[in-house]
């Protein structure tokens, strides 16, 4: 933070020099300071960065880039609507009419993809893409990457981890945190136990993130050659697809099903955790900040977090290591913005600063884009399980990097859903033809 | 100039098979005419430049998003979606909604028009209480009867008893709750068009007829109802094309899940959401198409009702 202030400070008066001497000069130096009084209205140029609600954290981390920026630029947020789906739905509606009033946006990383592909954002030049992506992790720079440039840069990064009542995983005699769990051996283990495993059922993103997570960690994808566009290779129909629809079709019959898992999403899946069947669950890193404010305010008991386990997501088969989910948010400059080369560089740069990854971070829980920040002594004793979120993200699958995400991921859902009609034999293979016939509109999705 | 000299020529002409017009029918007509062309004009502007242009994206194969892949498919994306078992079953699923919504309110309606019609005090009173609802924005609307459905905030069910009966899980269900809230929201916009009709009916027909000893249901039927047939027909086509075109309910309440997707909704999620331009105008136009055969249907009906109307006086 203090950091990239002095940086900006210290660019703003190199500038200021350059401009100095000559009267000429100095009415350009005029010139230009009208100009910016225009374009700001207060005379400090306005940058508006589009974001995703968060309660707060990035409206925080605007007013403290724009103070750093010593009145070079002010940055406003305007808050998206809630879920993913519609975020998109509002960005691609303003892009595609070229507004110029999107500067910054946050976009969930599988549509990056597709706003890059649609030249709705600006890409970083080789020079300036190298100091958003060092120390990033590779899921994210992959996941900002379209057609070998960098289109966003990575701001926070998360991933899901095996959560677990440690008490139930002592009564069944499993230790989720062994390097070779298995999500047959979680389901088996719940079953004995009369518990539940949490999962995202609902027909939604969530569902598709689970569903991306188990293919990738049988070994396979659901999509191959991804940049070939509505082209791409199908792979769902794969071995590695009919074992991942094995897993949810045992799960959805089983014991240890969630009684509403067709419409379970995160929170509901955290609330059945807590129950009185709580025993596994696959969830966000959240959940950790969740849980222990719920039991401070006495929603749940305060014995909950004590028991709390985690470990890396289950495995599909004991011998490969799985490979989590990942999500997060990456910023984006618009295409058609007003300082998309100047300003909005500059915001972008200190928004995704180390120090400032650190402190959203510790604001509102989410993991930060960058693997050094998780060695910070503050990181680890607010988050005790620092160390396994930075593996994890670091072992992380994004899902299809595809500018037909939307497309892939609705097909994929509406095959797959729900999941007790999951059958190993027949789904993967009939929503390979349904993604196909989507993306080449020979079906309505 | 000219035109009033060949009119009469033109009439001349057509004397054989119909009533001649008098000259001063003719130049009334010319008048309406003259009169209506500057905002045909301006219909023919705003509403014929986007039809032609989904028209003509409606053949090709076209992303927003992926501008570089479009290609000409011609009538393929109608094949697609004709052939598509989702499409029929939003047609289905709008039909339902459009008899169900259209005969309810069209009874309703009547009943609230009498009301109105007949109210001997307060008649003010009456009449705004009945119109009240039309005056609320169906997307509010759509939320109140949300809300009252809606499990965590809702009333309904501890109304009825009904413990956690989850309204917006099913298709039934679901249609139920927006079928009834379209209903409350709209059936004010037909009583006023019925009562318009009713005030139409001349009162020394009813009273003829009561002299001659109908009944109350006889001179419903016999009387009020045929003399107001065009302004029924009115209020069925425009409350037809309106509930055919339902989406603000659907929108807020489901978002299309759970089949209760209607034809306006599918055209918005092919476009608006998922950006696929082609096959979205390809159902967009169907959904012209629909409205335009309504229409035409009704209005066929209407032209042998009015020159009923015309031929008794």
């Amino acid at each position: 933070m203090v950091e990239s202030a002095g940086r900006n400070r210290r660019t703003a008066r190199a500038g200021r020099r350059r401009a100095g001497p000559g009267p000429v000069a100095a009415a350009l130096v005029l010139l230009a300071s009208g100009l910016v009084a225009c374009g700001g209205g207060g005379g400090v140029p306005t940058l508006s960065w589009y974001v995703n609600p968060d309660d707060g954290g990035q409206a925080k981390l605007a007013t403290a880039c724009s103070k750093a920026s010593g009145g070079r630029y002010k940055i406003s947020t305007s808050v998206l609507p809630q879920d993913a789906t519609q975020q998109r739905e509002q960005l691609v509606r303003r892009l595609a009419a070229k507004d110029s009033g999107i500067d910054i946006m946050s976009l969930d990383p599988v549509f990056v993809a597709e706003a890059a592909n649609a030249g709705f954002l600006r890409p970083f030049p080789a020079n300036q893409a190298k100091q958003f992506t060092e120390g990033v992790f590779p899921a994210a720079v992959e996941n900002s990457t379209w057609d070998g440039r960098l289109y966003a840069a990575p701001f926070w990064a998360g991933t899901q981890l095996l959560w677990y009542r440690k008490s139930v995983a002592k009564k069944a005699g499993v230790d989720p945190a062994a390097p070779g769990f298995t999500w047959d051996q979680m389901i088996d283990a719940a079953v004995r136990t009369g518990t539940t495993v949490g999962v995202q059922g609902n027909k939604y993103e969530g569902y598709m993130v689970w569903i991306n997570a188990l293919v990738e960690s049988a070994g396979g994808q659901i999509i191959g050659a991804a940049q070939k566009g509505d082209d791409a290779a199908i792979e769902i129909g794969s071995p590695a697809g009919r074992q991942a629809a094995t897993i949810v079709s045992k799960l959805a019959r089983s014991k240890a099903a969630s009684p509403s898992l067709s419409t379970d999403d995160e929170e509901r899946a955290r609330f059945l955790l807590n129950g009185s069947r709580g025993g596994f669950m696959v969830n966000w890193g959240y959940v950790w900040r969740a849980e222990k404010g719920d039991a401070e305010s006495g929603v749940i008991p305060k014995t909950i977090p004590s028991d709390l386990g985690w470990a890396r997501y289950p495995r599909v088969s004991a011998g490969q290591p799985s490979k989590p989910p990942f999500g997060g948010i990456e910023l984006g400059i618009g295409a058609y913005g007003k300082y998309k080369n100047t300003l909005a560089v500059d915001a972008v740069k200190c928004l995704t600063s180390t120090p400032n990854m650190k402190r959203y971070m510790i604001d509102s829980g989410n993991p930060a884009a960058r693997a050094v920040v998780y060695d910070d002594p503050e990181i680890k004793k607010e988050f005790p399980m620092a160390g396994l979120i930075r593996d994890s993200i670091n072992a992380a699958a994004p899902r299809p990097i595809t500018p037909y995400y939307g497309d892939v991921s609705g097909a994929v859902q509406s095959r797959w859903h729900p999941p007790a009609s999951v059958d190993p034999a027949t789904t993967p293979g009939r929503s390979a033809t349904f993604i196909r016939q989507v993306l080449h509109d020979q079906a309505l999705l | 100039m000219t035109a009033v000299e060949t009119a009469p020529a033109a009439g001349r002409r057509r004397r054989g098979s119909r009533a001649e017009l008098s000259d001063r029918s003719r130049a009334e007509r010319r008048l309406g005419l003259i009169l209506s062309a500057p905002a045909v004009l301006v219909m023919l502007i705003v509403t014929a430049y986007p039809l032609v242009n989904a028209l003509y994206l409606s053949l090709f194969r076209y992303r927003i998003t992926a501008p570089d892949d479009r290609e000409f498919v011609g009538l393929a994306n109608y094949g697609t979606a004709l052939t598509d078992s989702l499409f029929w079953q939003d047609v289905l699923t709008t039909f339902l909604i459009t008899f169900v919504t259209v005969a309810v309110e069209l009874v309703i309606g009547f009943a609230l028009a009498m009301v109105m019609h007949r109210a001997l005090v307060a008649r003010r009173t009456v009449r705004t209480a009945i119109l009240l609802p039309y005056g609320i924005v169906t997307v509010i609307s759509a939320f109140a009867w949300r809300y009252a459905f809606d499990l965590q905030s809702g009333f309904v069910n501890s109304w009825f008893g009904l413990g956690d009966y989850a309204w917006f899980a099913g298709r039934w269900s679901s249609l139920f709750v927006i079928v009834l809230s379209e209903i409350w929201k709209t059936t004010p916009f037909v009583s006023l068009l019925l009562l318009a009709g009713l005030a139409q009916v001349p009162r020394d027909l009813g009273e003829a007829a009561t002299v001659d000893g109908a009944t109350a249901w006889q001179r419903l039927r016999r009387v009020t109802i045929p003399n107001m047939k065009a302004a029924i027909l009115v209020a069925v086509l425009f409350r037809t094309l309106d509930a055919w075109r339902i989406f603000d309910n659907v929108f807020v309440m489901t978002s299309g899940q759970n089949q209760t997707e209607t034809l306006s909704f599918l055209t918005y999620r092919q476009t608006i959401t998922r950006t696929a331009i082609g096959l979205g105008d390809a159902v967009g136009v169907l959904l012209f198409l629909s409205v335009v055969l309504i229409a035409v249907v009704f209005i066929r009906g209407f032209r042998v009702d009015l020159s009923q109307v015309k031929g008794e006086k």
